[in-house]
């Protein structure tokens, strides 16, 4: 790459040394330190001669690096490489730079940079196992591997709405341990099978490699992008997964008049098997919050609500209509960071379709609107008063909407700032809106006349 | 005492970066910043096979140098002398998931955040399949002071052509 006055001007500016590199007359390369100034208009540098300097006219590598020690390691990684010929001039010795390389990792973070790569990893593997004749492929303990995979922490929004369904029907009487269970296993499943069909269909889509701001909460397990595991055995993983909670939900179906929970099955199978799959491919049309709010919030609710009540309620529906919005919140917010890697791959998300300040303030209108619903259906009596207590969550959600607006543009802070607490958010209300109704639940079983705050 | 000039272990043992050039098959030099690690005898580096172009040159051709330069990248007083420490470097990839482990102890030492990096290895795989380079010096230049203008003091060791 041709050298242009904005990288000399970065080497004037950033660093105060510079290696000159050569190879010796016995084959070995020779680094010697030395002094440098740059001639921007000339596009040269001119390095003080050191004791042990370069044959004229001789090929060298001429390098400039920083780093800031810390207690920890060190930081303010940064570096510009150069190659050219040396010639000597009475101001000393006088480099050209025909190309350079740099990273600067306030400019590409690590992690970016680590993602860039990936295809500089997987041939050398590739070679590695040519020589060895065999196939050489990353490796993971099993257990790491699973969670990975899976991302099985993220079932905490199928958990969620299906102990809320649980406890709604509860609280009006009809409760079974054993098939809230089943109905958290088959939720469990399902999900699992859809967090995985998402990396099958993100793999052959070519998301998942247009995406190099991947965080700990986005841009999906990516084992078969870093060929830990094949896409073939994800797919099975997938439909095996599908399968159980089909067979479960099924069974459950049975217990119940069958249609009603066979229906609403089916419906939240499908959205989650289309929500990245073709044809229609929900996500990449900017309805993935849509499917995802009805997937983890009226379907998991109303359907483990109708396994115990074997009826709706519009207490049930009521319900899920918050928890559908953080859960679709947290899609949202998540999508953030994926937006440029989700936009090459045709995946038209909603924070790829909006700007910036359009999708701060629907964040915040809908976080705001969370909060009207818990506080006007406990008020009112469509939910329990004790599930007022959900509205202890707000500090969390403005904490949320700030690191939205101090970080968007910053994948990795925002990852700590606000992905991390957007997540918690929806996680915190839901057990707080449980608390709320095992409060209820309790006044009304130990009471003998119960007040009504607490009903 | 190990197998270098005493200056050039104590900027080996407390360089947090040095400049690690190999050759390309095209006979150009390439420098990578890297944190040495030295062991009382040899010089290890490594590289992850995200970074893993230069482990290609290294198996193409042994001959490679390392250089403390930075005198002030340390986690205490700075380096006294520079140094370039020129050697032969060998490969140690039998598995790129484990081999490179042995090294850990003394990497952890120079940069103690990357003890719970590793705990966390499953958020960044790739990274920590690894090689090693373990370099056997057998040249040493030492500018006393980090006077490159000076000529260095030349130590020769066991195995040069």
């Amino acid at each position: 790459m041709a050298v242009d006055a904005s990288v000399l001007g970065e080497i004037e500016e950033d660093f105060d040394h510079a290696v000159v590199v050569f190879v010796g007359a016995d084959g070995y390369p020779v680094g010697v330190a030395t002094d440098y100034r740059v001639d921007i208009d000339r596009g040269v540098i001119t390095l003080a001669p050191p004791s042990v300097a370069p044959p004229p006219d001789a090929e060298v590598n001429v390098i400039v690096s920083h780093i800031r020690p810390q207690e920890t390691g060190y930081d303010e990684r940064r570096y510009v490489q150069l190659w050219g010929r040396v010639r000597r001039t009475d101001r000393g010795l006088e480099l050209a730079p025909e190309r350079f390389h740099t990273w600067d990792e306030k400019k590409v973070p690590f992690f970016q940079y680590s993602e860039l790569t990936v295809p500089q990893a997987h041939r050398y593997l590739r070679r590695l196992g040519r020589e060895r004749g065999g196939e050489v492929r990353p490796k993971l303990s099993f257990g790491w591997l699973a969670l990975r995979t899976t991302r099985a922490p993220f079932l905490t929004a199928t958990i969620i709405p299906i102990l809320l369904g649980v406890a709604a029907a509860a609280a009006s009487g009809r409760w079974s341990l054993f098939l809230a269970g089943l109905t958290l296993l088959a939720g469990s499943f399902v999900h699992l099978g859809l967090n995985i069909a998402n990396d099958v269909f993100d793999t052959t889509s070519g998301a998942d490699a247009a995406n190099t701001t991947p965080t700990q909460f986005s841009g999906g397990s990516r084992v078969v992008h870093y060929g830990l595991v094949r896409l073939r055995t994800i797919a099975l993983l997938s439909a095996s997964f599908y399968l159980a909670g089909i067979g479960i939900g099924l069974y459950l179906a049975a217990r119940t008049d069958f249609w009603p929970l066979f229906w609403l099955g089916a419906a939240g199978v499908a959205i989650s098997v289309f929500y990245t799959a073709p044809p229609l491919r929900l996500v990449h049309r900017g309805l993935g919050e849509i499917a995802v709010a009805l997937g983890f919030g009226p379907i998991m609710l109303l359907g483990a609500y109708f396994v115990q009540a074997q009826r709706f309620s519009f207490e049930a529906v009521y319900l899920s209509v918050p928890v559908a919005i953080l859960i679709a919140l947290v899609l949202y917010v998540n999508e953030i960071p994926d937006r440029a890697g989700d936009a090459a791959a045709g995946k038209r998300t909603l924070p790829v379709r909006w700007s910036r300040d359009t999708v701060i303030g629907v964040y915040a209108w809908s976080v705001g609107l969370t909060y009207a619903l818990i506080a006007v259906g406990a008020v009112a009596g469509i939910l329990p008063r004790p599930t007022l207590i959900a509205l202890a969550t707000i500090p969390i959600a403005i904490k949320v909407t700030r690191a939205l607006r101090r970080d968007y543009d910053d994948p990795y802070v925002l990852m700590f700032s606000g992905m991390g607490s957007n997540i918690k958010l929806h996680l915190f209300t839901g057990l707080l809106l449980l608390a709320g109704y095992l409060v209820a639940i309790g006044a009304d079983r130990l009471l003998e006349d119960v007040p009504a705050i607490l009903r | 005492m190990g197998s270098l000039p005493e200056s050039a272990e104590d900027a080996l043992r407390r360089a947090l970066v040095c400049e690690f050039t190999v050759i390309r098959a095209d006979g150009r030099p390439v420098t990578h910043p890297m944190i040495p690690l030295y062991d009382g005898e040899k010089i290890y580096l490594h590289s992850s096979i995200l970074f893993s172009k230069k482990l290609a040159h290294v198996k193409a051709n042994p001959k490679v140098s390392v250089a403390v330069t930075d005198l002030s990248a340390t986690h205490g007083e700075p380096i006294r002398d520079r140094i370039t420490v020129l050697g032969d470097a060998v490969v140690q990839e039998d598995d790129p998931h484990t081999t490179w482990q042995r090294i850990l102890p003394l990497w952890i030492e120079k940069e103690p955040i990357v003890e719970p990096f590793y705990k966390q290895r499953v958020a960044l795989p790739l990274f920590w399949e690894r090689a090693l380079i373990e370099i056997t010096p057998r040249r040493v230049l030492v500018w006393e002071g980090g006077r490159t203008d000076r000529p260095p003091a030349l130590y020769e060791l066991a195995g040069v052509a």
